[in-house]
């Protein structure tokens, strides 16, 4: 595969989008397309966007999967707003998208699939390529199907078979575009079609033949490059938040020196870290599929009362059933972690559309005073570090985490500079081995000064054997107890401990210090936020930028943070819950801007709204 | 170390011998005077010493009603958790920690109401719990509203019209999860429900016990029938493994399988069938599990059926075992190796 002799364009950045049929491989381009770009050393951000269906009917709107991947020679922060590029593998591809493009921007359809029938399916009467009605863009008309089948039929590949590796037909075609390594893509398809050589021939020879078709056509005249970002010095890969939230899991197994045991039940869009972490029983991990959501934190309380390090993946309606669960593990002060990867909500919503609107059930959704801490990470490679500081209060404080991840952070990936293992944090916190009390006696609920966690000591322990339960504990000693004067004190005390765990301050990005405006945020909001910041500043606009991590509780500058500021502007994929706390807590009229289509924010919304806040009050 | 022949698998042996006392735990015991599950807490602690386990590998675990605080009165390890969830939080503790005893102590709304999902799941997948079900018939902590076991009709606070549903018979419902295990006593009966713990506790895997315990505030005399002794010989048979299962004054009832039918009969002379609950087709069992209805009139007690096969836990932990043996350096290097199992590039 030579360079060939076009002309080559430099661009700082590119988003392209590859969009098609749930059939056609969409999701595996996608990745395969950002795995060359990571080894080029651009900086990138990805976003899938698919249908819950598994096969919606073929050719329909409802039907459409899309991968969209953002590169560029300096570090970014989003997936990117608008593509450059839309690759449509049918009518369907490209009517659900075509909205989302900027005037000029190239679109490559695949021909073969604009049938009548096809087009019919998604409403068209006339072809869009033949009416007019994409004047405004750059229109590639590639007969990709038969291309691809044509290329194969010398190997003697079916047509079938030909015509399901179109993808690599067009991956080879914009990975010839934008100049990328292939040697990657070549070794994937040798490992993924191990057994079936004749598929790995087939895909290749179709990626090859994608390859050339963009050298010697006509239709493209120009080839771009997008230089390597520069990063900081480092091992990276590319991963997805829920990857980056399994890693992080069994990071903090084995820096709490615990075996860690998952009780799950499949949901969407938690499922996947289940899935990696059943492939990593070598490190200890025990993982349980339940029979339903309660059994999944049931079997994780009981495994933390056994010593482990006890955890539950979900989504917002798992979190709902587990409520009573939780506060249990509240009223027996065991270690776990609850992980919310988010889904738009209410009921089953749209489970594979994003939303942040878990958090008032996170910090309030469970009966009586049953306060826990909550975190959430800010992008798909923070997952790692946030499961780790999830780990470490759970431990330390004896008690429930909720970590809120959300379908955006969970399904999105970014490049990650590898961590050392000795590097990360030591979480491993001793079990009680010896008696506390006057006498001899063990006293369950004799807490330490400091921390207020109590002691954890697990069956299989001496002289410790001590009972448990639901039921109100007298202080010390975890009898039975319903004194009103101990409830009282237990009450407060329960919400003491959770205020005295110890978090990080909260940061402030105030360029030169003189923003008048804060914007705050929480969770996957940091990266538009941030770009939408960014912008704002090139543009000679001050803007202040704090980001939260812990939620509860909160950080304790916060309200020396907040007050420092004219005004706070709160965006949220949600009603305002945040926005709620911060008011109810800081007294301070900070301002909601909430978005609630199961997408994220564009960095172009955020602009513009703080724009206007920024010049106008 | 040595490890005890009972319940099996990795648990140690006590180096001393306890008694029934070492069981008591010091907290006052506070179930209704004259209520049944009195007694079975003096039968399980007075069997407990026959595990020859140490106390603190034993844990029992409850969930929510009057027979769920049983774990308080015990000097082991245990947990009084929420409503009908005790199978899934032992699940956790059994698979996870393999060298203890897990005992799960329930009732018949805890475990065939709320709970019913999870002691179905725990059944099938053969979880090495021992599940005591005291079988009272009622809600009592809740002050006497029917149960999952009531019979159809049962005028109580919340039906004074009586109950529209049928109950579970629980030896069935557990026969049909699957159980390798099953077995019905009789809180009164300190020696039959020793023999069957002691049985349940020797069974690898889930074993399920439905102790039928009266209720003497809500449900007094439920089980009188096959308690008292001027109707008992006539209403209560007897299953014991390798006899003939024949009842009555005069020994004159036969449990019989007549040609042709898919049940089992109760006849007077007749050819007994000889009782064995090791056969693996639960066919068996559940014929046996029918004779006995709502009202009591033929009430097989003893073990219906006793079965091998792997434990849920044996299994984990095997795969556990086998994938540790791949382990390669520290869990360190370990994590560092997963960590960059991908397609990597490096910044210099």
């Amino acid at each position: 595969m030579s360079a060939g002799a076009k002309r080559v364009e430099q661009l700082d950045r590119v988003v392209i989008r590859f969009a098609g049929d749930s059939g056609d491989g969409m999701q595996l381009t996608g990745d395969r397309f950002t795995s060359e770009t990571a080894q080029l050393g651009n900086d990138i951000s990805t976003l899938p966007n698919f249908p819950a269906e598994i096969r919606a009917p073929a050719g329909t709107l409802p039907g459409v999967s899309s991968f969209q991947v953002h590169f560029a020679d300096y570090d970014i922060l989003t997936p990117g707003d608008s593509p450059n590029v839309l690759v449509a593998m049918n009518p369907a591809a490209l009517k659900a998208n075509v909205a989302d493009l900027p005037s000029g921007a190239d679109i490559i359809v695949n021909t073969d699939e604009f049938t009548k029938r096809n087009l019919a399916k998604v409403g068209y009467t006339v072809s869009p390529l033949e009416d007019g009605s994409l004047a405004d863009f750059a229109v590639h008309p590639v007969a990709l199907t038969s291309m691809t089948v044509g290329a194969l039929a010398e190997l003697g590949v079916a047509k079938k078979d030909g015509e399901r590796a179109k993808n690599m037909f067009a991956l080879g075609l914009l990975s010839w575009m934008y100049s990328r390594p292939f040697e990657s893509t070549l070794r994937f398809l040798e490992t993924k079609f191990a057994k079936r050589p004749d598929l790995v021939a087939a895909n290749k020879a179709a990626f090859q033949a994608g390859w050339n078709f963009g050298e010697t056509t006509e239709s493209f005249t120009v080839r771009y490059e997008v230089k390597p970002a520069r990063m900081k010095p480092g091992t990276y890969r590319n991963i997805t938040g829920n990857q980056a939230l399994a890693l992080g899991l069994v990071a903090a197994s084995v820096r709490s020196k615990l075996p860690l045991f998952l009780g799950a039940y499949p949901i969407t869009p938690a499922s996947d870290i289940l899935h990696e972490l059943s492939k990593h029983k070598k490190f200890g991990i025990t993982t349980v599929q339940a029979e339903d959501e309660i059994a999944a934190i049931g079997a994780a309380v009981g495994a933390s009362y056994g010593g482990a390090l006890g955890v539950t993946t979900t989504s917002g309606p798992g979190v709902a059933l587990k409520g009573e669960t939780i506060s249990l593990a509240i009223a027996l002060e065991l270690p776990l972690v609850i992980v919310d990867v988010q889904r738009a909500g209410p009921s089953t919503g749209m489970p594979t559309k994003t939303e942040q609107a878990d958090l008032n059930m996170a910090l309030y959704g469970r009966h009586g005073e049953a306060p826990l801490a909550v975190i959430a990470p800010k992008s798909p490679s923070d997952c790692f570090h946030a499961a780790i500081e999830a780990a470490r209060i759970a431990l330390k404080y004896r008690t429930p985490v909720i970590l809120l991840s959300d379908n955006y952070v969970a399904n999105g990936s970014e490049p990650w500079l590898l961590p050392s293992a000795d590097e990360l944090p030591d979480i491993s916190v001793g079990f009680t081995t010896e008696p506390n009390g006057e006498d001899g006696r063990f006293l369950p609920y004799l807490r330490d000064p400091e921390t207020l966690a109590r002691p954890w000591a697990i069956p299989g322990t001496p002289g410790l054997e001590h009972r448990i339960g639901g039921l109100e504990k007298a202080d010390k000693t975890g009898d039975i107890s319903y004194d009103p004067a101990n409830h009282e004190h237990m009450v407060r005390t329960r919400a003491a401990r959770i205020e005295a765990i110890e978090v990080p301050d909260v940061e402030v990005e105030d360029a030169d210090e003189s923003a008048r405006v804060l914007v705050l945020g929480w969770g996957s909001t940091y990266g538009p936020i941030g770009a939408a910041c960014r912008a704002l500043r090139q543009r000679g606009l001050p803007i202040a930028q704090a980001h939260l991590r812990h939620l509860a509780p909160l950080p304790a500058n916060l309200g020396e943070v907040l007050a420092a500021y004219d005004k706070v502007v709160i965006p949220e994929m949600n009603l305002g819950q945040l926005a709620h706390v911060i008011r109810a807590r800081y007294l301070i009229d900070a301002v909601p801007f909430n978005q609630v289509s199961g997408l994220p924010f564009t960095a172009a919304t955020l602009e513009n709204m703080l724009e206007d806040v920024v010049k106008n009050g | 170390m040595a490890s005890s022949t009972l319940g099996s698998r990795n648990l140690p042996l006590t180096p001393v011998k306890l008694t029934a006392k070492d069981f008591k735990s010091d907290q006052e015991v506070r179930w209704c005077p004259g209520c049944g599950d009195y007694a079975i807490l003096a039968a399980v602690q007075g069997f407990m010493p026959e595990l020859g386990i140490p106390r603190e590998n034993i844990v029992f675990v409850s969930g929510i009603g009057c027979s769920s605080r049983f774990p308080y009165y015990m000097n082991t390890y245990g947990m009084h958790s929420i409503h009908g969830r005790a199978p899934a939080i032992a699940t956790g503790l059994s698979v996870s920690r393999p060298d203890l005893s897990v005992w799960v102590v329930t009732g018949d709304g805890d475990a065939l109401s709320i709970g019913g999902n999870h002691l179905i799941h725990a059944l099938r997948r053969n979880v090495n719990l021992k599940i005591l079900l005291f079988n009272n018939r009622i809600y009592g902590l809740t002050k006497g509203q029917y149960s999952p076991t009531s019979e159809l009709g049962k005028i109580t606070k919340s039906t004074p019209a009586g109950s529209a549903d049928s109950p579970f018979n629980p030896i069935s419902l557990a026969l049909g999860a699957e159980a390798t295990f099953v077995a019905r006593t009789i809180d009164s009966d300190r020696k039959h429900l020793q023999s069957v713990l002691r049985a349940a506790a020797e069974h690898e895997g889930s074993a399920f016990v439905e102790i039928y315990q009266n209720c003497n505030i809500f449900n007094d005399g439920a089980f009188e029938l096959i308690k008292d002794s001027t109707t008992r010989e006539d209403h209560l048979i007897r299953l014991e493994q390798g006899q003939p299962i024949t009842f009555g004054t005069d020994n004159q009832f036969s449990v019989t399988h007549p040609a042709g039918s898919f049940g089992l009969k109760v006849e007077e002379g007749g050819e007994p069938l000889v009782h064995d609950a090791t056969v693996d087709d639960p066919a068996y069992a559940f014929a046996l599990s029918r004779l006995s209805g709502s009202d009591l009139g033929t009430t097989p007690i003893g073990v219906f059926r006793n079965v091998q096969r792997p434990s849920y836990d044996e299994l984990i932990t095997k795969q556990l075992v086998d994938a540790k043996a791949q382990a390669d350096g520290t869990p360190e290097q370990m994590l560092d190796g997963l960590l960059g199992k991908a397609d990597t590039w490096t910044i210099l």
